[in-house]
């Protein structure tokens, strides 16, 4: 085979290259990611307020409960599908969600609070993403669970299910409560 | 009973999909007559048994047999009618079918109307038709059969996803999936002239009006995917970069630049071996598509059933369809030869560089759609892809593909000096960069972006039309109709697809440019003004729909003191599931839409309390969607030309054209 004839190849070894990524893909759960940040503190942030963008939020404020930061962004297809959880869970006032905008313009975010439903107990804008590559974001949506001490104990990635609240979250939330 | 049938149908068209796929192709290869000639009796019994299958399906939806577990999972008793009959393609089994039903149906139309095809050719295709056929039944009846049975039966059904009780269900996705599967036929010629050997002029014009019909469904079924997104999600995008929505993209990408590419091959013989790759890549990212939603390996807001052992069927089966059709490309492609000569400035070239810039396009969404993927299955951690990413490529790469949309249709084949193009161009030239420069003053401001996309839609209007003026002018006819006459329906198709490029394009330019947004908090009574209009909110009222509580809004809008519409927007809690959607009230406008949402009860929920509201203007954001039905009318106009049903009475023709001119 001439090295001319070795291109009518390209084709089938670019698929095939897609095709055992694909392959690889199928066993992978997009949403599963360890996080090296689990068990370390918070990563300091200082913020605006997405509603009130002359007033600051940083992890420290929250100190002494324990709280979800949710990274979401209007931009964010996946958020939607999780949203509704986040509005029930923030109803029953178990626990407190903080919001991470991400890379988002504060108009967008507020009014795709305000058509879906606001949740948070705050929302902080990270306009340029900065904060989210502190803590370690991949993708929107993210969920981390942080301890009275300010220790992060659990990060879920992409939207929450029902299943991950109820099984996972929640009972990790009243553990860390009552200790 | 009645699902049995069905079931029974989808067993027995399986049996005929094998024999469709083996006899003809052995009998084309024995050039054995009555063996080809099963294929045609095949192809046509198969759509009728999957026909038979579909409608079974659909007869438990309307009658809602809940003892059918498809049904009860995707189906309610309170589900009006049209919503039962779409809840048919609202599940993976069901959009399975509905996929299968289309192929059987797009083969049935090969048997009708390539007649006179020869014989060696027709078998072949119909053949591979069949191949397909045999995965995507075997699929259905292994991994997903849509008629399984539940005992015992529920009283009550799950209902259907609430986001899918919609109009734009009903007609969406059979759209979507005629492009989709269309592909198939463009594909199935490809194979068919690699393993006969013969690309030819003839293999062009044959495959073209396949393609051409298959795209123009797709360029609808994606628009209306992008209205109904529009007005249900309730915060006025129209197009969101998700990886299901660049699943359907990205055979349009290929499908635009292989119409293009087929143009070319037929009436000059070049580009024959990249045209060939382009047919198979085109189905192959459709089939690449269907993977990418079916098995859950991306996130995505149409995620369906995520259930590994379908993900593993249809990667083994794309790894058999595209796998096998690339290995007979590298063995076959190489022996094509090249086609005629060119200048560097012809139509030839502009088409090349239309297909170079498409081609790249598309592999930049299929990078931005994949790369979460690839990066997560190297364990290099998670990461998401979002519009920034795809705006900041795509848009570049648009400019000058639009540049060339004026210039290709009056460049002549083999070479185009470029004084001459330019004479004839000039008054497009200075057309546009008036409107350019106008345009966006008319607006009210001054954004150099605006401009640009202006520019470009004003260059591709006037250049069509003056194109449409030149031929008129220097046809040797005499009066307007015989002058029309003239011309064939394929060139007018062309000139209306562009004209809807053009239109398009305005409608994106300016929609991103001067589109008004604003979040207000109303109280009853109170009254806001958005871009010149005032809203008065009248309060909200319950009314309860078929399946659906709703709560709706009364909103009158009234401009320089003349009430011009009132507005009604919806929230509707669904009984079955407790889901809330967001139905956005729209007064259409050719000039713009103005678009109201109702967003949460901000103090009390009676119907005395204050509600966030959002009002949109959304200048000439209907020309987006209209860009596309005229770019699908062009199409279909096209497919009409005479040249295709003579070029089917004509057998095969020979080599002559292929030859190169010197």
């Amino acid at each position: 085979m001439t090295l001319k004839s070795l291109r009518w190849l390209i084709p089938i070894a670019v698929f095939a290259v897609i095709a055992a990524f694909l392959y690889v893909g199928l066993f992978r759960d997009p949403r599963e990611v360890p996080s090296p940040l689990i068990g370390k503190p918070a990563p300091a942030f200082s913020l605006a307020e997405l509603h009130a963008p002359d007033r600051r939020l940083s992890p420290s404020d929250m100190r002494g409960q324990v709280w979800l930061l949710n990274v979401w962004a209007s931009w964010c297809v996946s958020c939607r599908e999780e949203h509704p959880l986040l509005v029930a869970l923030a109803k029953t006032g178990i626990v407190p969600i903080v919001g991470l905008d991400y890379k988002d313009k504060p108009g967008d975010g507020r009014a795709w609070l305000t058509d879906n439903g606001n949740p948070y107990r705050t929302s902080v804008m990270d306009s340029d993403g900065r904060t989210g590559i502190d803590w370690g974001v991949y993708g929107v949506p993210e969920t981390y669970v942080v301890d009275r001490a300010g220790i992060i104990r659990y990060k879920q990635i992409g939207p929450l299910t029902e299943q991950t609240l109820k099984q996972t979250i929640l009972p990790l939330v009243r553990r860390l409560q009552a200790s | 009973m009645i699902p049995e049938l069905g079931h029974f149908a989808l067993i027995v068209a399986l049996l005929v999909a094998i024999i469709q796929s083996v006899l003809p192709m052995i009998g084309a290869a024995r050039r054995d007559r009555a063996l080809m000639g099963v294929a045609v009796t095949a192809a046509r019994a198969q759509f009728g048994l999957v026909a038979l299958a579909f409608g079974c399906l659909a007869w438990s939806f309307a009658t809602s047999d809940f003892s059918v577990a498809n049904v009860a999972a995707n189906s309610n008793t309170h589900l009006p009618l049209h919503f039962r009959l779409a809840a048919t393609w609202g599940s993976h089994e069901g959009s399975l079918l509905l996929w299968s039903m289309m192929l059987a149906g797009w083969g049935f139309a090969v048997t009708v109307f390539s007649r006179n095809l020869p014989q060696v050719l027709r078998a072949r295709v119909l053949a591979v038709l069949g191949m397909i056929a045999i995965g995507f039944l075997l699929f259905l009846l292994t991994t997903s059969d849509p008629f399984t049975r539940l005992f015992p039966a529920p009283p009550e059904g799950r209902d259907l996803n609430s986001l899918l009780q919609d109009p734009g269900m009903v007609a969406h996705p059979p759209m979507l999936y005629m492009g989709y599967v269309g592909f198939s036929v463009a594909f199935a010629f490809a194979i068919a002239a690699l393993i006969g050997g013969r690309l030819d002029a003839a293999w062009a014009r044959w495959s073209r009006p396949w393609t051409t019909v298959a795209w123009s469904f797709l360029t609808v079924g994606i628009a209306l995917g992008s209205v109904w997104a529009y007005y249900t999600l309730g915060w006025g995008g129209w197009w969101f970069w998700d990886p299901v929505e660049n699943a359907s993209f990205m055979p349009w990408l290929a499908g635009t630049a292989l119409i293009h590419s087929l143009a070319v091959t037929e009436k000059r013989g070049a580009f024959r071996s990249w045209t060939v790759l382009l047919a198979i890549v085109a189905f192959s990212l459709s089939l690449i598509g269907t993977f990418l939603v079916r098995s859950g390996v991306l996130t995505s807001v149409h995620a369906f059933a995520i259930d590994p052992a379908r993900g593993l069927y249809i990667l083994a089966f794309l790894a058999i369809v595209i796998g096998g059709s690339l290995t007979l490309y590298a063995v076959r492609a190489g022996a094509v030869g090249a086609g005629g000569d060119f200048a560097p400035v012809s139509r030839e070239s502009l088409l090349l560089g239309n297909n170079v810039l498409l081609v790249v396009a598309l592999v930049s969404v299929l990078l931005g759609t994949l790369y979460p993927l690839f990066v997560d299955a190297l364990a290099a951690g998670k990461i998401s892809v979002g519009p920034p990413y795809f705006n900041t490529v795509f848009y570049p790469l648009m400019a000058p593909l639009l540049f060339l949309v004026g210039v290709g249709p009056v460049a002549a084949w083999r070479r185009a000096p470029i004084p001459e193009l330019w004479t004839r161009l000039r008054w497009a030239a200075g057309i546009a960069v008036v409107t350019a420069a106008l345009v966006p003053v008319a607006m009210g401001r001054w954004k150099p972006l605006v401009a640009l996309g202006m520019l470009l839609s004003a260059w591709i209007a006037a250049a069509t039309l003056s194109s449409l003026v030149h031929r008129l002018r220097h046809a040797p006819q005499r009066g307007l109709t015989a002058k029309l006459r003239a011309n064939a329906p394929a060139w007018y198709g062309m000139l209306l697809a562009h004209l809807g490029v053009a239109v398009f394009v305005t409608g994106v330019t300016l929609v991103k440019g001067y589109e008004v947004e604003r979040d207000v908090r109303l109280d009853v009574g109170q009254s806001v003004v958005v871009a010149g209009d005032t809203y008065t909110f009248r309060g909200v009222a319950a009314v309860p729909g078929p399946n659906y509580d709703a709560i709706v809004a009364t909103i009158d809008m009234t401009r320089a003191d003349r009430h011009v519409t009132t507005l009604h927007p919806q929230k509707r809690t669904f009984r079955s599931s407790g889901q809330v959607i967001t139905e956005a009230s729209i007064e259409r406008g050719i000039g713009g839409d103005h678009y109201v949402s109702l967003g949460e009860p901000i103090t009390g929920s009676g119907a005395s309390g204050a509600w966030a509201v959002r009002i949109y203007v959304k200048p000439f954001v209907d020309w987006i969607w209209g860009g596309c039905l005229l770019m699908a009318l062009g199409g279909f106009t096209a497919v009409a030309d005479r040249r295709y049903r003579l070029a089917r009475a004509r057998r095969s023709e020979p080599a002559a054209a292929l030859v190169a001119p010197t």
